[in-house]
Protein backbone atom coordinates (compact mmCIF):
# COMPACT_ATOMS: atom_id res chain seq x y z
CA UNK A 1 0.00 0.00 0.00
CA UNK A 2 2.55 2.56 0.90
CA UNK A 3 4.34 2.48 -2.80
CA UNK A 4 1.17 3.27 -4.24
CA UNK A 5 2.08 7.14 -3.07
CA UNK A 6 4.23 7.38 -5.79
CA UNK A 7 1.65 7.22 -8.60
CA UNK A 8 -0.12 9.77 -7.25
CA UNK A 9 0.20 13.89 -7.71
CA UNK A 10 0.34 14.13 -4.27
CA UNK A 11 2.81 12.79 -1.94
CA UNK A 12 2.38 11.13 1.33
CA UNK A 13 -1.75 11.12 2.30
CA UNK A 14 -4.43 13.43 0.27
CA UNK A 15 -6.89 15.37 1.53
CA UNK A 16 -8.53 14.12 -1.58
CA UNK A 17 -11.72 16.68 -1.25
CA UNK A 18 -14.35 18.90 -1.96
CA UNK A 19 -14.16 22.22 0.02
CA UNK A 20 -16.77 25.41 -0.23
CA UNK A 21 -16.98 28.81 1.48
CA UNK A 22 -20.05 31.18 0.85
CA UNK A 23 -20.95 34.90 2.40
CA UNK A 24 -24.59 35.06 3.60
CA UNK A 25 -26.41 38.19 4.86
CA UNK A 26 -24.75 38.34 7.96
CA UNK A 27 -22.06 35.46 8.35
CA UNK A 28 -20.17 32.87 6.20
CA UNK A 29 -20.50 29.42 5.58
CA UNK A 30 -17.40 26.96 5.36
CA UNK A 31 -17.60 23.50 4.46
CA UNK A 32 -15.47 20.21 3.37
CA UNK A 33 -16.18 16.32 2.98
CA UNK A 34 -14.38 14.10 5.43
CA UNK A 35 -12.07 11.68 3.34
CA UNK A 36 -8.30 11.20 3.56
CA UNK A 37 -6.73 9.25 1.06
CA UNK A 38 -3.36 7.29 -0.54
CA UNK A 39 -2.68 7.25 -4.22
CA UNK A 40 -6.51 8.09 -5.49
CA UNK A 41 -6.86 4.22 -3.65
CA UNK A 42 -6.87 3.83 -0.42
CA UNK A 43 -9.20 5.59 2.20
CA UNK A 44 -7.25 6.35 4.84
CA UNK A 45 -9.39 7.95 6.80
CA UNK A 46 -13.16 8.48 6.63
CA UNK A 47 -13.76 11.17 9.21
CA UNK A 48 -10.70 13.40 9.22
CA UNK A 49 -11.01 17.06 9.76
CA UNK A 50 -10.29 19.54 7.25
CA UNK A 51 -12.44 22.38 8.89
CA UNK A 52 -9.73 24.02 11.20
CA UNK A 53 -10.68 26.51 13.74
CA UNK A 54 -7.51 29.35 13.77
CA UNK A 55 -9.36 31.77 15.90
CA UNK A 56 -12.38 32.08 17.55
CA UNK A 57 -14.38 33.76 14.29
CA UNK A 58 -11.61 32.28 11.99
CA UNK A 59 -11.94 28.91 9.95
CA UNK A 60 -10.03 27.18 7.40
CA UNK A 61 -10.25 24.37 5.14
CA UNK A 62 -7.39 22.55 3.86
CA UNK A 63 -6.86 20.85 0.43
CA UNK A 64 -3.43 19.34 -1.26
CA UNK A 65 -1.13 17.20 0.50
CA UNK A 66 -2.35 16.62 4.14
CA UNK A 67 1.01 16.77 6.17
CA UNK A 68 2.15 20.03 4.22
CA UNK A 69 -1.58 21.35 5.33
CA UNK A 70 -1.26 20.12 8.55
CA UNK A 71 1.80 21.84 8.99
CA UNK A 72 1.04 25.10 7.39
CA UNK A 73 -1.73 25.08 9.91
CA UNK A 74 -0.26 24.65 12.68
CA UNK A 75 2.33 27.31 12.27
CA UNK A 76 0.08 29.75 11.01
CA UNK A 77 -2.51 28.93 13.71
CA UNK A 78 0.67 29.84 16.35
CA UNK A 79 1.65 32.90 14.83
CA UNK A 80 -2.07 34.01 14.53
CA UNK A 81 -2.50 33.81 18.02
CA UNK A 82 0.55 35.84 19.08
CA UNK A 83 0.03 38.57 16.37
CA UNK A 84 -3.59 38.68 18.25
CA UNK A 85 -2.05 39.56 21.67
CA UNK A 86 0.40 41.78 19.87
CA UNK A 87 -2.29 43.70 18.54
CA UNK A 88 -4.79 43.19 22.00
CA UNK A 89 -7.40 42.58 19.13
CA UNK A 90 -8.63 39.40 17.32
CA UNK A 91 -6.47 39.58 14.07
CA UNK A 92 -8.57 40.20 10.87
CA UNK A 93 -9.62 37.19 8.18
CA UNK A 94 -7.54 38.77 6.19
CA UNK A 95 -4.36 38.41 8.36
CA UNK A 96 -4.78 34.68 8.73
CA UNK A 97 -5.35 34.18 5.03
CA UNK A 98 -2.19 36.38 4.75
CA UNK A 99 -0.35 34.05 7.09
CA UNK A 100 -1.27 31.19 5.36
CA UNK A 101 -0.08 33.24 2.17
CA UNK A 102 3.02 33.68 3.30
CA UNK A 103 3.54 30.42 4.17
CA UNK A 104 2.96 29.06 0.96
CA UNK A 105 4.51 31.29 -1.16
CA UNK A 106 7.57 31.43 0.32
CA UNK A 107 7.95 27.37 0.56
CA UNK A 108 6.13 26.78 -3.10
CA UNK A 109 8.81 24.96 -4.79
CA UNK A 110 8.18 22.29 -1.35
CA UNK A 111 4.47 22.68 -0.54
CA UNK A 112 1.27 21.13 -1.94
CA UNK A 113 -1.37 22.87 0.10
CA UNK A 114 -3.82 25.09 -0.72
CA UNK A 115 -6.45 26.59 1.54
CA UNK A 116 -10.20 28.35 1.98
CA UNK A 117 -10.01 31.22 4.71
CA UNK A 118 -13.51 32.15 5.87
CA UNK A 119 -14.15 34.63 9.38
CA UNK A 120 -15.84 37.49 10.60
CA UNK A 121 -14.04 40.37 11.78
CA UNK A 122 -14.99 43.69 12.86
CA UNK A 123 -13.75 45.98 10.14
CA UNK A 124 -15.26 44.07 7.33
CA UNK A 125 -17.73 41.42 8.87
CA UNK A 126 -17.98 38.31 6.82
CA UNK A 127 -15.41 37.59 4.14
CA UNK A 128 -13.76 34.71 2.07
CA UNK A 129 -10.51 34.39 1.10
CA UNK A 130 -8.67 31.74 -0.91
CA UNK A 131 -4.98 30.91 -0.65
CA UNK A 132 -4.15 28.57 -3.87
CA UNK A 133 -1.04 26.15 -3.90
CA UNK A 134 1.42 28.62 -5.37
CA UNK A 135 1.02 31.23 -3.05
CA UNK A 136 -1.90 33.22 -4.79
CA UNK A 137 -4.42 35.86 -2.29
CA UNK A 138 -7.80 36.61 -3.54
CA UNK A 139 -11.03 37.87 -1.54
CA UNK A 140 -13.98 36.31 -3.16
CA UNK A 141 -17.89 35.80 -2.44
CA UNK A 142 -18.09 32.05 -3.06
CA UNK A 143 -15.59 30.09 -3.72
CA UNK A 144 -14.63 26.13 -4.18
CA UNK A 145 -11.95 23.81 -3.87
CA UNK A 146 -10.12 20.32 -4.23
CA UNK A 147 -10.78 18.04 -6.74
CA UNK A 148 -14.33 17.28 -5.98
CA UNK A 149 -14.37 20.92 -6.79
CA UNK A 150 -14.84 20.40 -11.09
CA UNK A 151 -17.89 18.57 -10.04
CA UNK A 152 -19.71 21.77 -9.21
CA UNK A 153 -18.97 24.53 -10.74
CA UNK A 154 -22.04 24.81 -12.93
CA UNK A 155 -24.01 24.12 -9.48
CA UNK A 156 -22.66 26.96 -7.87
CA UNK A 157 -21.98 29.51 -10.43
CA UNK A 158 -26.52 29.12 -11.07
CA UNK A 159 -27.55 28.31 -7.52
CA UNK A 160 -25.22 31.19 -5.63
CA UNK A 161 -27.19 34.22 -4.95
CA UNK A 162 -25.37 37.31 -2.63
CA UNK A 163 -27.45 37.67 0.52
CA UNK A 164 -28.83 34.44 1.15
CA UNK A 165 -30.63 33.92 4.71
CA UNK A 166 -28.50 31.31 6.60
CA UNK A 167 -31.02 28.45 6.43
CA UNK A 168 -30.84 28.75 2.44
CA UNK A 169 -27.09 29.30 2.56
CA UNK A 170 -26.79 26.39 4.75
CA UNK A 171 -28.64 24.29 1.94
CA UNK A 172 -26.62 25.38 -0.80
CA UNK A 173 -23.51 24.36 0.76
CA UNK A 174 -25.18 20.90 1.96
CA UNK A 175 -26.40 20.48 -1.46
CA UNK A 176 -23.06 21.31 -3.12
CA UNK A 177 -21.14 19.33 -0.96
CA UNK A 178 -23.41 16.14 -1.60
CA UNK A 179 -23.01 16.54 -5.39
CA UNK A 180 -19.30 16.59 -5.53
CA UNK A 181 -18.94 13.79 -3.24
CA UNK A 182 -20.93 11.81 -5.24
CA UNK A 183 -19.15 12.44 -8.87
CA UNK A 184 -15.64 12.45 -6.77
CA UNK A 185 -14.15 9.30 -5.66
CA UNK A 186 -11.54 10.93 -3.34
CA UNK A 187 -14.13 13.45 -1.74
CA UNK A 188 -16.65 11.22 0.82
CA UNK A 189 -17.97 10.55 4.37
CA UNK A 190 -19.53 13.33 6.17
CA UNK A 191 -20.14 16.98 5.47
CA UNK A 192 -18.66 19.13 8.17
CA UNK A 193 -20.37 23.08 7.86
CA UNK A 194 -19.13 25.58 10.13
CA UNK A 195 -21.29 28.78 10.10
CA UNK A 196 -19.86 31.74 11.74
CA UNK A 197 -21.28 35.27 12.14
CA UNK A 198 -20.90 37.96 14.83
CA UNK A 199 -22.59 36.12 17.34
CA UNK A 200 -20.56 33.01 17.25
CA UNK A 201 -19.86 29.35 15.42
CA UNK A 202 -22.17 26.58 14.74
CA UNK A 203 -20.50 23.22 14.20
CA UNK A 204 -23.34 20.98 11.20
CA UNK A 205 -22.11 17.83 10.89
CA UNK A 206 -24.26 15.85 7.66
CA UNK A 207 -24.01 12.06 8.06
CA UNK A 208 -23.28 10.33 4.66
CA UNK A 209 -26.84 8.49 4.80
CA UNK A 210 -28.55 12.15 5.91
CA UNK A 211 -27.19 14.07 2.59
CA UNK A 212 -29.58 15.23 0.28
CA UNK A 213 -30.27 12.76 -2.54
CA UNK A 214 -30.53 13.84 -6.28
CA UNK A 215 -31.78 11.92 -9.34
CA UNK A 216 -29.90 8.51 -10.07
CA UNK A 217 -29.29 7.75 -6.59
CA UNK B 1 7.27 46.11 11.87
CA UNK B 2 10.84 44.05 12.67
CA UNK B 3 9.95 42.16 15.50
CA UNK B 4 7.19 40.49 13.57
CA UNK B 5 9.19 39.62 10.50
CA UNK B 6 11.80 37.55 12.57
CA UNK B 7 8.88 35.98 13.94
CA UNK B 8 8.14 34.81 10.36
CA UNK B 9 11.47 33.87 9.49
CA UNK B 10 11.90 31.11 12.44
CA UNK B 11 8.33 29.70 11.29
CA UNK B 12 9.67 29.54 7.71
CA UNK B 13 10.15 25.91 6.63
CA UNK B 14 12.92 26.91 3.90
CA UNK B 15 16.22 25.72 5.89
CA UNK B 16 15.28 21.92 6.01
CA UNK B 17 14.14 21.36 2.33
CA UNK B 18 18.18 22.47 0.53
CA UNK B 19 19.26 19.23 1.89
CA UNK B 20 16.90 17.44 -0.12
CA UNK B 21 17.30 18.85 -3.90
CA UNK B 22 21.37 17.95 -3.02
CA UNK B 23 20.20 14.47 -2.50
CA UNK B 24 18.13 14.25 -5.52
CA UNK B 25 21.08 15.25 -7.81
CA UNK B 26 23.32 12.89 -6.24
CA UNK B 27 20.52 10.22 -6.91
CA UNK B 28 20.43 11.32 -10.26
CA UNK B 29 24.50 11.06 -10.58
CA UNK B 30 24.41 7.99 -9.64
CA UNK B 31 21.79 6.61 -12.23
CA UNK B 32 24.04 7.82 -14.65
CA UNK B 33 26.64 5.39 -13.78
CA UNK B 34 24.57 2.52 -13.77
CA UNK B 35 24.71 2.24 -9.98
CA UNK B 36 21.04 1.78 -8.55
CA UNK B 37 20.65 2.90 -4.55
CA UNK B 38 20.85 -0.01 -2.41
CA UNK B 39 17.33 -0.89 -1.08
CA UNK B 40 16.43 -0.63 2.27
CA UNK B 41 14.73 -3.32 4.11
CA UNK B 42 11.18 -2.61 4.75
CA UNK B 43 9.10 -4.49 7.82
CA UNK B 44 5.98 -5.05 4.69
CA UNK B 45 3.98 -5.31 7.57
CA UNK B 46 0.65 -5.14 9.28
CA UNK B 47 0.08 -2.78 12.49
CA UNK B 48 -3.52 -2.51 14.32
CA UNK B 49 -3.87 -0.50 17.08
CA UNK B 50 -7.68 0.06 18.76
CA UNK B 51 -8.93 1.49 21.94
CA UNK B 52 -11.18 -0.40 23.88
CA UNK B 53 -12.99 0.03 27.19
CA UNK B 54 -10.13 0.27 29.76
CA UNK B 55 -7.18 1.45 27.64
CA UNK B 56 -5.57 -0.04 24.18
CA UNK B 57 -4.55 -2.54 22.53
CA UNK B 58 -1.41 -2.70 19.96
CA UNK B 59 -0.67 -5.80 17.44
CA UNK B 60 1.89 -6.35 15.15
CA UNK B 61 2.95 -9.12 12.96
CA UNK B 62 6.81 -9.66 12.88
CA UNK B 63 8.15 -10.49 9.53
CA UNK B 64 10.43 -8.02 8.25
CA UNK B 65 11.57 -8.38 4.17
CA UNK B 66 14.11 -7.63 1.91
CA UNK B 67 12.66 -7.22 -1.53
CA UNK B 68 11.59 -10.85 -1.87
CA UNK B 69 13.56 -12.45 0.97
CA UNK B 70 12.27 -12.62 4.65
CA UNK B 71 15.30 -11.33 6.72
CA UNK B 72 13.65 -11.47 9.83
CA UNK B 73 10.94 -14.50 10.82
CA UNK B 74 10.12 -12.92 14.34
CA UNK B 75 11.14 -9.26 14.42
CA UNK B 76 9.87 -6.99 17.07
CA UNK B 77 7.66 -4.32 15.94
CA UNK B 78 6.03 -2.79 18.95
CA UNK B 79 8.63 -0.12 20.36
CA UNK B 80 8.42 0.86 24.20
CA UNK B 81 8.57 4.91 24.20
CA UNK B 82 7.01 5.85 27.51
CA UNK B 83 6.42 3.35 30.60
CA UNK B 84 2.49 3.70 29.19
CA UNK B 85 3.30 4.59 25.31
CA UNK B 86 3.81 2.23 22.95
CA UNK B 87 4.28 2.57 19.18
CA UNK B 88 4.01 -0.13 16.03
CA UNK B 89 6.43 1.29 13.20
CA UNK B 90 5.89 0.22 9.69
CA UNK B 91 7.72 1.10 6.43
CA UNK B 92 11.72 0.92 6.25
CA UNK B 93 13.05 -0.33 9.08
CA UNK B 94 15.99 1.02 10.27
CA UNK B 95 14.12 4.46 9.80
CA UNK B 96 11.35 3.38 11.67
CA UNK B 97 13.49 2.01 15.11
CA UNK B 98 15.82 5.26 14.79
CA UNK B 99 12.02 7.25 15.05
CA UNK B 100 10.76 5.10 17.81
CA UNK B 101 14.36 5.65 19.52
CA UNK B 102 14.50 8.95 19.15
CA UNK B 103 10.79 9.76 20.33
CA UNK B 104 11.60 7.15 23.51
CA UNK B 105 14.66 9.54 24.70
CA UNK B 106 12.87 13.08 23.47
CA UNK B 107 10.39 11.85 25.91
CA UNK B 108 12.37 10.60 28.62
CA UNK B 109 14.12 14.11 28.79
CA UNK B 110 10.50 16.16 28.28
CA UNK B 111 9.86 14.09 31.36
CA UNK B 112 12.31 15.25 33.43
CA UNK B 113 11.85 18.89 31.83
CA UNK B 114 8.25 19.27 32.96
CA UNK B 115 8.42 16.81 35.97
CA UNK B 116 5.22 15.46 34.39
CA UNK B 117 3.98 11.90 32.65
CA UNK B 118 3.89 11.73 29.03
CA UNK B 119 1.16 12.59 26.85
CA UNK B 120 0.53 10.43 23.71
CA UNK B 121 -0.50 13.67 22.02
CA UNK B 122 2.95 15.21 22.73
CA UNK B 123 4.41 11.81 21.51
CA UNK B 124 2.25 12.30 18.50
CA UNK B 125 3.82 16.38 18.07
CA UNK B 126 7.01 15.32 18.03
CA UNK B 127 7.26 12.36 15.50
CA UNK B 128 5.20 14.44 12.95
CA UNK B 129 7.45 17.01 13.27
CA UNK B 130 10.68 15.11 13.37
CA UNK B 131 8.56 13.04 10.17
CA UNK B 132 7.68 16.41 8.41
CA UNK B 133 11.14 17.90 8.72
CA UNK B 134 12.39 14.69 6.59
CA UNK B 135 9.95 15.48 3.96
CA UNK B 136 8.80 11.99 3.50
CA UNK B 137 12.04 10.55 3.24
CA UNK B 138 11.92 9.22 6.62
CA UNK B 139 10.09 6.30 5.29
CA UNK B 140 8.34 5.44 8.88
CA UNK B 141 4.45 4.80 9.26
CA UNK B 142 3.80 5.21 12.82
CA UNK B 143 0.73 4.15 15.08
CA UNK B 144 1.29 5.62 18.79
CA UNK B 145 -0.88 4.37 21.38
CA UNK B 146 -0.76 4.80 24.98
CA UNK B 147 -2.37 5.84 28.42
CA UNK B 148 -1.95 9.32 30.08
CA UNK B 149 -4.02 11.53 32.69
CA UNK B 150 -6.37 12.35 29.93
CA UNK B 151 -7.38 8.74 29.04
CA UNK B 152 -6.66 6.03 26.31
CA UNK B 153 -4.92 7.65 22.66
CA UNK B 154 -4.36 6.06 19.32
CA UNK B 155 -2.60 8.31 16.72
CA UNK B 156 -1.26 7.89 12.83
CA UNK B 157 1.58 9.45 11.97
CA UNK B 158 2.80 8.46 8.02
CA UNK B 159 5.94 9.37 6.63
CA UNK B 160 5.15 12.65 5.34
CA UNK B 161 4.04 14.02 8.49
CA UNK B 162 0.38 13.95 8.69
CA UNK B 163 -1.12 12.43 11.67
CA UNK B 164 -5.14 11.11 12.26
CA UNK B 165 -6.69 10.36 15.69
CA UNK B 166 -8.89 7.52 15.45
CA UNK B 167 -10.54 4.61 17.55
CA UNK B 168 -9.19 1.97 15.80
CA UNK B 169 -6.06 2.20 12.91
CA UNK B 170 -4.19 -0.28 10.33
CA UNK B 171 -0.86 0.45 8.87
CA UNK B 172 1.58 -1.25 6.50
CA UNK B 173 1.22 -3.02 3.62
CA UNK B 174 -1.63 -5.33 5.05
CA UNK B 175 -3.58 -2.56 6.18
CA UNK B 176 -6.06 -3.28 3.64
CA UNK B 177 -6.87 -6.56 5.01
CA UNK B 178 -6.68 -5.71 8.54
CA UNK B 179 -8.62 -2.75 8.44
CA UNK B 180 -11.42 -4.73 6.81
CA UNK B 181 -11.72 -6.70 10.06
CA UNK B 182 -12.25 -3.76 11.87
CA UNK B 183 -15.00 -1.98 10.03
CA UNK B 184 -16.57 -5.81 10.29
CA UNK B 185 -16.51 -6.32 14.55
CA UNK B 186 -15.09 -3.16 15.93
CA UNK B 187 -17.82 -1.24 18.24
CA UNK B 188 -16.85 1.58 20.61
CA UNK B 189 -16.00 0.26 24.42
CA UNK B 190 -15.42 -3.26 24.07
CA UNK B 191 -14.27 -5.79 26.45
CA UNK B 192 -10.27 -6.98 26.62
CA UNK B 193 -10.74 -10.64 25.74
CA UNK B 194 -13.27 -9.28 22.85
CA UNK B 195 -10.68 -6.49 21.99
CA UNK B 196 -7.26 -8.90 21.86
CA UNK B 197 -9.43 -11.45 19.29
CA UNK B 198 -10.19 -8.45 17.63
CA UNK B 199 -6.75 -7.40 17.03
CA UNK B 200 -5.34 -10.89 16.74
CA UNK B 201 -7.79 -11.52 14.26
CA UNK B 202 -6.91 -8.32 12.33
CA UNK B 203 -3.46 -8.93 12.08
CA UNK B 204 -4.01 -12.47 11.44
CA UNK B 205 -5.72 -11.47 8.12
CA UNK B 206 -2.51 -9.42 6.84
CA UNK B 207 -0.30 -12.01 7.63
CA UNK B 208 -2.52 -14.32 5.52
CA UNK B 209 -3.53 -12.53 2.41
CA UNK B 210 -0.51 -9.75 2.02
CA UNK B 211 2.53 -11.11 1.04
CA UNK B 212 5.07 -8.55 2.98
CA UNK B 213 3.45 -10.09 6.64
CA UNK B 214 4.02 -13.28 8.07
CA UNK B 215 5.13 -15.04 10.96
CA UNK B 216 3.43 -14.30 14.54
CA UNK B 217 0.89 -12.05 16.20
CA UNK B 218 2.44 -9.95 18.93
CA UNK B 219 0.08 -7.78 20.80
CA UNK B 220 0.67 -5.09 23.45
CA UNK B 221 -2.45 -3.96 25.86
CA UNK B 222 -2.19 -0.68 27.96
CA UNK B 223 -3.97 0.28 30.93
CA UNK B 224 -3.82 2.73 33.48
CA UNK B 225 -2.79 0.03 35.55
CA UNK B 226 0.41 -0.93 33.51
CA UNK B 227 1.13 -2.38 30.24
CA UNK B 228 0.94 -6.51 29.12
CA UNK B 229 3.62 -7.18 26.40
CA UNK B 230 2.73 -10.12 24.44
CA UNK B 231 4.91 -11.20 22.30
CA UNK B 232 4.24 -14.36 20.19
CA UNK B 233 0.47 -13.98 21.51
CA UNK B 234 -0.77 -16.22 18.64
CA UNK B 235 1.25 -18.24 15.74
CA UNK B 236 -1.34 -18.53 13.31
CA UNK B 237 1.81 -19.63 10.75
CA UNK B 238 3.25 -22.74 12.95
CA UNK B 239 3.82 -26.16 11.46
CA UNK B 240 0.78 -28.44 11.77
CA UNK B 241 0.65 -32.05 12.68
CA UNK B 242 0.44 -34.18 9.71
CA UNK B 243 -2.68 -35.91 10.17
CA UNK B 244 -1.93 -38.98 7.74
CA UNK B 245 0.59 -40.17 5.78
CA UNK B 246 1.52 -40.95 1.62
CA UNK B 247 4.56 -43.31 2.15
CA UNK B 248 2.64 -46.78 1.82
CA UNK B 249 4.35 -49.80 3.78
CA UNK B 250 6.18 -52.39 1.69
CA UNK B 251 4.30 -55.08 0.70
CA UNK B 252 0.54 -53.12 0.73
CA UNK B 253 0.57 -54.55 -3.06
CA UNK B 254 0.81 -57.68 -3.35
CA UNK B 255 3.40 -59.41 -6.15
CA UNK B 256 1.97 -61.59 -8.84
CA UNK B 257 5.05 -62.13 -10.78
CA UNK B 258 8.62 -61.10 -11.39
CA UNK B 259 10.44 -61.12 -14.80
CA UNK B 260 13.86 -59.82 -14.84
CA UNK B 261 15.72 -58.84 -18.53
CA UNK B 262 19.31 -57.88 -18.69
CA UNK B 263 20.01 -54.99 -20.69
CA UNK B 264 23.45 -55.41 -22.59
CA UNK B 265 25.41 -52.03 -23.39
CA UNK B 266 28.42 -51.51 -25.27
CA UNK B 267 30.60 -48.53 -24.52
CA UNK B 268 30.76 -46.60 -27.92
CA UNK B 269 32.61 -43.54 -26.60
CA UNK B 270 34.33 -42.43 -23.59
CA UNK B 271 35.82 -38.62 -23.06
CA UNK B 272 36.77 -36.40 -19.86
CA UNK B 273 35.77 -33.03 -19.54
CA UNK B 274 37.49 -30.53 -16.35
CA UNK B 275 34.84 -28.90 -14.42
CA UNK B 276 36.43 -25.76 -13.12
CA UNK B 277 35.81 -26.07 -9.27
CA UNK B 278 38.21 -23.57 -7.62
Amino acid sequence: MEKHYTDSKVKGVSTGTTILAAIFDGGVVIGSDSRASIGGEYVSSKTINKVIQVHDRIFCCMAGSLADAQAVIKSAKSHLSFHSVQMESPPLVIAAASVLKELCYKNKDELQAGFLTAGWDSKKGPQVYVVSLGGMLISQQVTIGGSGSTYIYGYVDAKYKPNMTREECLQFATNALALAMGRDNVSGGVAHLVVITEKGVEHVVVPGDKLPRFNDE
Amino acid sequence: MRVAKHQYEHLCFSGHFLIFSRNAVLESSLLEGTYKAPNPRKTGTTIAGMVYNNGVVLGADTRATDDMVVADKNCMKIHYIAPKIYCCGAGVAADAEMATQMMASNVELHMLNTGRPPLVAMVTRQLKQMLFRYQGHMGSSVIVGGVDVTGAHLYSVYPHGSYDKLPFLTMGSGAAAAVSVFEDRFKPNMELEEAKQLVRDAIAAGIFCDLGSGSNVDLCVITEAGVQFLRGYDKPTAKGQRSGQYRYKPGTTAVLTKTETPLSLDVVDESVQLMDTE
